[in-house]
């Protein structure tokens, strides 16, 4: 080895090993039940949240089938064994019951999201995004409702939504993934404690981007959220969901899911940045983000779209997914995942086709840089229903260093002899010879690994929203200045 | 008086502890042409990577000065701030990447070196556009992806349309005919001798003689085996065109 090549290499590795901005921790009291789950947790929550017969049901359904269901070991994850009476299932900041304007929420709480970018309050609001702000267990407040309203949108917490719209909530809660899909997904129907629930009413353009926050803050508190989107026929809505925890040397449990549902050339847009603390850069703390997301295009000619930024958690399994039941309805997941140090990400989706003449497309990008394990897993199914449906299907890898691994474990069952499927895959590796040219052109070694990782992942960030593309382009360059193997 | 602008001296370099470079000196002024000829593997294409600090090769001994400054002890984009400018023989690609957003990167880091204001993307636009015109270049060029997909005359244009940019001091143009006719040699040279930046010093570095059609050295050095065996001038060719490169082994 050289010397300008190992100092090279250092450089790189201090680049990359940038703090982890968003961990702090708000000073704040909370209201908990304690560690440990059993039935008497479970009808707590519900009752604590005043919830109506059929959602008890729910959850105590949910909580015996999860008792018999055993943690799902097939991912390429090494996780360590979690303790489930070990964590709490219902953490709220103490406040008077329920709060009518902003001057009533915990001014601490304000401050936690102002300094996380979001601004609650109305002068300072984003202009076209309404948010959810959710803090530990509880929606802490949704801007924007009452214009919202005005449209007919409805945009609240699940919390307000179960109260105030129980048909609803009834009707589709647990249609996409049900109670007992998978270990998470019962765990989470069992104690989900808050989480967002929007309607867009036929024919209706949603007139702003709506926006769920999720902000863990709680120590032991594991956060169970629930998202609910709902598009009526000829509707379309855009949909945006960031996350950011502190840094704690303990593993702190996510397991949220989010159903969607389109009907009749309805369309929604989903879009995740997910930058959940990833633990330390010896592999200490971090989140365990296991979540089921599903969308059902229910009716012809509707849309689902996942775009997901994944740059956070110690370990990400998670599997955006679409049902497409509807004649001629599209499924899209584009998806970027960058693991460092000793992050672990097990994703991809699932696309299946029931309907006739449907069509999905997968543009998946995964970075793998440090000690990191990153791999993708997608299911391609076409029933024989399913006549004439396509997919195309497109997996690149990037590996930085030469200590991470990438891998691609695409599945696919075609049970229709008139479907089309591509798939393209391909691993590649920032060469020098690349650096060596941007470098010579003046372009500092930094700067030309966020160039070349953004080219890479143009495909994905053109489906952001504009907003949302240019923090995700900040965030990977933050995260991974520089690198060469 | 004439200004000295690269001042090699007593080069050794080595890349995986294989000597490539050995007592290599060479001097180059203001306004000169010089080309350095030898056979494949003499270390021609190593020198040049040298001078623009590609991370691979190791200086194990000897001097450069370039523009009175220690180049060895600048970083690569330093060098090339400082106006150092190496063509490639076979310029990368990156998918993802505009012309466009490389071109103005590259424009605007090296005016922030000079402590210069960096420019708008709207006045980079109308920068761009002026050297494209000259350079009968399509404006379309720009919104492709860096060099993916171009031709080899278009790679090699696109080198030139950098060198515009960036009015480089020192151009090393690395086997320039690499992946060109003979037609499009004959454009890119005379485009490269009607625009080399004012003052500038060119160093051509080839295993093949066309070039030199072309572009007209004041001097022309002979590079075996790591290091220079002959300087000279046009003679030399005639020398190589009858006897090749066996004779000065």
């Amino acid at each position: 080895m050289n010397d300008t090549k190992q100092q090279q290499n250092l450089e790189i590795r201090q680049v990359i090993s940038q703090p982890y901005k968003y961990g702090f921790q708000t000073e704040i009291e909370s209201e908990t039940f304690g560690a440990g789950i059993n039935e008497e947790i479970v009808r707590k929550i519900s009752n604590k949240k005043n919830e109506p017969e059929f959602l008890l049901d729910f959850r105590l359904k949910a909580y015996k089938k999860w008792k018999t269901l055993r943690f799902p070991n097939w991912a390429n994850l090494e996780v360590n064994p979690i303790d489930y009476n070990s964590i709490t299932y219902y953490s709220v900041p103490k406040q008077k019951k329920k709060v009518n304007s902003l001057d009533e929420i915990d001014p601490e709480i304000l401050r936690t999201f102002e300094k996380l970018g979001i601004s609650l309050n109305e002068q300072k609001q984003l202009a076209n995004v309404a948010v959810d702000a959710v803090f530990d267990s509880v929606s802490i407040a949704t801007t924007y409702k009452e214009k919202l309203a005005k449209f007919g949108v409805i945009f609240c917490s699940i919390s307000d939504a179960i109260q105030s719209y129980p048909k609803l909530v009834e009707k589709f809660l647990g249609s996409v993934v049900s109670s007992g899909d998978n270990f998470y997904a019962s765990l989470n129907s069992a104690v989900f404690s808050d989480g967002s629930f929007c309607y867009i009413p036929q024919n209706t353009i949603c007139p702003l981007e709506l926006s769920t926050y999720f902000r863990i803050n709680d120590k032991d508190a594991g956060q169970f959220e629930r998202t609910l989107i709902i598009a009526e026929k000829n509707s379309s809505v855009n949909y945006l969901e960031g996350c950011t925890a502190p840094q704690f040397s303990e593993n702190q449990l996510h397991a949220a899911i989010v159903e969607l549902i389109t009907f009749d050339n309805a369309n929604i847009k989903y879009s995740t940045v997910q930058n959940w603390y990833s633990g330390n850069e010896v592999g200490i703390g971090g989140i365990y983000n296991f979540v089921t997301k599903r969308g059902l295009c229910i009716g012809k000619n509707s849309n689902i779209s996942w775009t997901q930024v994944e740059t956070g958690s110690s370990i990400t399994w998670k599997y955006p997914s679409c049902i497409l039941l509807g004649e001629n309805s599209y499924g899209e997941f584009y998806s970027v995942a960058l693991t460092n140090n000793f992050q672990q990400a097990d994703t991809g989706t699932k696309m299946i086709h029931l309907g006739k003449k449907t069509k999905s497309k997968i543009i998946s990008k995964g970075i793998s840089c440090g000690n990191s394990k990153n791999s993708y897993r997608g299911l391609v199914k076409i029933s024989s229903n399913a006549a004439y449906s396509r997919n195309f299907s497109q997996c690149d890898s990037f590996l930085i260093g030469a200590t991470s691994t990438a891998s691609t474990y695409p599945y696919l069952e075609i049970a229709s002899s008139t479907a089309i499927v591509e798939h393209e895959a391909k691993i590649s590796k920032i060469s020098e010879e690349q650096l060596f040219y941007l470098m010579q052109r003046g372009i500092s070694i930094e700067q030309s690994i966020s160039l070349l990782i953004s080219g890479f992942c143009k495909d994905v960030f053109t489906m952001l929203p504009m907003e949302f593309a240019a923090e995700a382009d900040k965030l990977l360059s933050l995260k991974l200045e520089g690198t060469v193997g | 008086m004439e200004n000295i602008v690269l001042k090699v001296e007593n080069l050794e370099a080595s890349i995986d502890n294989k000597s490539i470079i050995k007592k290599f000196n060479l001097e180059v002024k203001e306004n000169e042409i010089h080309v350095i000829m030898g056979p494949n593997g003499s270390g021609k294409s190593t020198f040049s990577k040298i001078l623009a600090g590609h991370p691979s090769y190791s200086v194990e001994n000897g001097n450069i000065l370039f523009l009175n400054k220690n180049l060895l002890e600048m970083l690569p984009e330093e060098r090339s701030h400082e106006g150092l400018f190496l063509a490639f023989q076979y310029p990368i690609e990156i998918g993802g990447v505009t012309n466009y957003d490389f071109l103005r990167l590259a424009f605007n880091e090296k005016q922030k070196y000079l402590k210069n204001p960096e420019v708008t993307p709207l006045e980079f636009m109308t920068l761009t556009q002026s050297v494209l015109k000259e350079l009968k270049m399509n404006p379309e060029f720009l919104n492709r992806d860096l060099n993916q997909g171009f031709s080899g005359g278009e790679k090699k244009r696109n080198e030139i349309l950098q060198m515009l940019l960036l009015q480089p001091k020192l151009v090393i143009l690395d086997e320039l005919d690499s992946g060109l006719d003979i037609d499009a040699i004959k454009v890119i040279c005379e485009n490269i001798i009607k625009n080399l930046p004012l003052n500038s010093s060119l160093i051509i570095i080839t295993h093949y003689p066309r070039i030199l059609n072309y572009l007209k050295p004041d001097y022309i050095h002979v590079m075996i085996d790591g290091k220079i065996v002959k300087t000279g001038n046009l003679e030399i060719i005639d020398i190589l065109e009858s006897e090749g490169y066996e004779k000065f082994i």
